[in-house]
């Protein structure tokens, strides 16, 4: 039994290996970008929709020659929604598949997982969604597509200060590093802009029971409750807090976009409002265009913020390689660095000094199980 | 600090209204980590070892009433009761099966091959659930009609209340079956002593399965309840649940009906407690900090006693 087993290890061993480099030899001039995020899990909705977005600009670059006249080739692993897999999925990528280019991830914590690894590689990354500040303080390596939470925690304080004129708010704080940074800043300028932060309750991703916190406000009359967690959970908050008899908005972060929002909240999250970085049903002919596309690709699915992020992100890396004339790692850096007017479906981005981009912020309520655009807003 | 010092006088000027709501909050998360507990403590007063599969088949149970309650008319009572009879069957089929296939070729080896196998099932119905039912949250269906009403500041949802009524009847009729029935003085006999109850004429065979199936349809009840509260199911969400309701059953005394469900109830109401005051972030650790110093004190839990009847 012992030996059998031992051979046929041997055996797949020499198999797997003359394969790779079969492979090798055979794909030799693919441009091999990475992709990590949560295709499972209770996360799966801003992976999937990334990961579509990508795909959908590979298959275009692919269309019309490739970056520097060789295809491009997407690998995309699975975190599975869970700590940790950020690490190994994207140590996997860099020494084993090789590739020129990391994208990814959507929550914070995953990409600050992948930063360290991405930086020691001289691997440039590019996370998608995570507005967490110090994903980009990881390295001069690391960049981000999306605005990040001082911008957003702003827009939010300004939103809920002049549009809801709200003066009592209440904070349900996620534990997580999105979630806290977000507080954070939502709590100094709302602060700043005269209002009061009436509570500041915290949970945890994955809590079930939100009751407890949300009675606790109760008694504190707020006029607008923010969770600054995911969507799974901001749901079980709208529908709790309604099932406690509490009548006012409720408004979050980017990190509540995606279908399952409506889908688990139903009539609970009817009339919550949350920040975004695009809107679908924007009339600017790029987002038009690009929704159409998009629809045709995937079934006809509406492309949420993430997606079109995720994009964005694929075509300037192909625009940095072409500008750099190489996939050389510190050449595609510099000249991501030197990114100037980009011009993106998510608005028109420009690098700064600390590898943010800074775009106007989107405001989308929900109306009858569907999101609809209420306002631009820019701090 | 502003934010903390205002809080606190506000939370003093409605001070009955609030400590009710939580407390009804804490009741209703505690009778479902007591559904489950009972299902820990009658397999352990039986077998004497911890079904870890248990928190699992909670799972299963609220899928199966994913399932069913899409073939039933949402929001009546007669479609409610239906998926949740259906639950409980299946349940206890699968309790059962499990018992049959894994547990009884292992009995009378080391116990510690038992409790290992019972890791083993857990894993595999949890990463089973992944590939059939999909890794992704589903939404529950309101499968029971849903009122809100308040009495004097006290918002009180029907769910909550089922929660709390289903429990306590499924606990008086499971106290009547272990103490009123023919099946439930022999489940004890095989409690007390399994060569002796087999001497006398007892089929521990039967018996072993009957507590299982009897364990498991609770924990599909509780898996529905959880549900209806709490809309979100994936196949992972009977870890946490799971381990709870273990404490619980741990805290009440292991073996001990009665204790399992005031383990369960002691729990829900610390943990929601905790949760609504500023140290929200601590409440698995001040709720896991309460069982530690109750086992010092009482090592065998708060009902367990260590040498009568164990059921």
């Amino acid at each position: 039994m012992k030996f059998a087993s031992l051979s046929l290890t041997t055996f797949a061993a020499v198999t797997l290996s003359l394969a790779a480099l079969t492979s090798c030899t055979r794909k030799q001039d693919t441009i091999k970008v990475g992709h990590f995020a949560s295709l499972t899990g209770k996360e799966a909705a801003f992976g999937l929709a990334s990961s579509k977005g990508i795909r959908l600009a590979v298959e275009e670059l692919n269309a019309a020659g490739g970056i520097l006249g060789r295809p491009v080739e997407y690998l995309v692993e699975d975190i599975q929604s869970k700590q940790g897999e950020s690490a190994t999925v994207v140590k996997k990528l860099l020494s084993r598949d090789k590739v020129v280019a990391i994208l990814g991830g959507n929550p914070s914590t995953n990409s600050l997982e992948a930063a360290p690894l991405c930086q020691n590689a001289k691997i440039p990354m590019m996370a998608i969604s995570s507005t967490n500040p110090k994903v980009t303080e990881v390295g001069d390596y690391i960049f981000r597509i999306c605005f990040i939470d001082p911008f957003q925690g702003a827009v939010l304080a300004k939103f809920a200060h002049e549009n809801l004129k709200s003066r009592r708010l209440a904070l349900l704080t996620s534990v997580t590093p999105y979630g806290i940074g977000l507080s954070n800043v939502l709590r100094q300028r709302f602060t700043a802009l005269g209002g009061q932060i009436v509570l500041e309750q915290k949970y945890a991703e994955g809590d079930k029971d939100f009751k407890a916190q949300l009675t606790a406000l109760r008694a504190l009359k707020p006029d607008v409750i923010a969770a600054t967690g995911y969507y799974t959970e901001a749901a079980l908050i709208c529908l709790q807090a309604r099932a406690l008899g509490f009548e006012i908005p409720i408004i979050g972060g980017d990190g509540w976009e995606a279908p399952q929002l409506a889908e688990l909240g139903g009539k609970a999250v009817e009339g919550t409002f949350y920040s975004t970085h695009y809107a679908a049903t924007n009339v600017a002919p790029e987002v038009q265009s690009f929704v159409k596309k998009y629809r045709a690709r995937w079934d006809n699915e509406t492309p949420e913020g993430v997606a079109a992020l995720a994009y964005d992100a694929m075509k300037l890396y192909a625009d940095a390689m072409t500008r750099a004339g190489t996939t050389d790692g510190p050449k595609v850096r510099a000249a991501l660095a030197a990114t100037k007017d980009f011009p993106g479906i998510t608005g028109r981005t420009t690098m700064d000094a600390q590898r943010n981009s800074s775009k106007p912020a989107i405001i989308l309520t929900v109306k009858n199980g569907r999101t609809e655009f209420v306002t631009a807003v820019a701090p | 600090m502003t934010t903390q010092s205002e809080s606190l006088n506000s939370q003093l000027s409605t001070p009955l209204s609030e400590f009710l709501q939580q407390l009804l909050n804490g009741l209703s998360l505690g009778a479902i980590y007591a559904l489950i507990a009972l299902g820990y403590t009658m397999v352990y007063g039986v077998l004497r070892f911890i079904n870890f599969a248990h928190s699992d088949v909670f799972m299963v149970g609220a899928f199966i009433g994913y399932y069913a309650g899409k073939l039933v008319p949402e929001n009546t009572i007669w479609g409610g009761l239906v998926v949740l009879a259906l639950s409980m069957l299946g349940c206890a089929v699968l309790g059962m099966t499990i018992e049959r296939l894994a547990y009884r070729p292992l009995r009378g080896a080391a116990t510690l091959n038992v409790l290992i196998t019972a890791i083993g099932v857990s894993l595999l119905l949890e990463y089973s659930g992944q590939v059939f039912f999909g890794a992704a949250p589903r939404t529950f269906p309101a499968i029971f009609p849903v009122k809100n009403f308040s009495v004097g500041g006290l918002v009180i949802s029907t769910n909550q209340l089922s929660v709390i009524v289903v429990a306590a009847l499924l606990m008086v009729a499971l106290q009547f079956i272990v103490h009123r029935t023919k099946i439930g003085t022999a489940m004890r006999a095989v409690s007390l002593n399994p060569k002796a109850a087999q001497l006398v004429g007892i089929n521990i065979d039967v018996v072993i399965s009957f507590t299982f199936g009897l364990g498991s349809a609770l924990a599909a009840a509780g898996g529905i309840l959880y549900a209806l509260n709490y809309p979100s199911i994936d196949p992972l969400m009977g870890v946490m649940p799971g381990l709870k309701a273990f404490v619980a059953a741990v805290l009440g005394g292991i073996g001990n009906i009665p204790g399992a469900a005031l383990g369960g109830l002691i729990l829900g109401t610390v943990e929601t407690f905790v949760n609504g005051s500023q140290w929200s972030t601590y409440k698995d650790a001040i709720a896991f900090a309460i069982l530690i110093i109750i086992m010092l004190f009482r090592p065998a839990g708060l009902l367990g006693k260590f040498t009568v009847e164990k059921v």
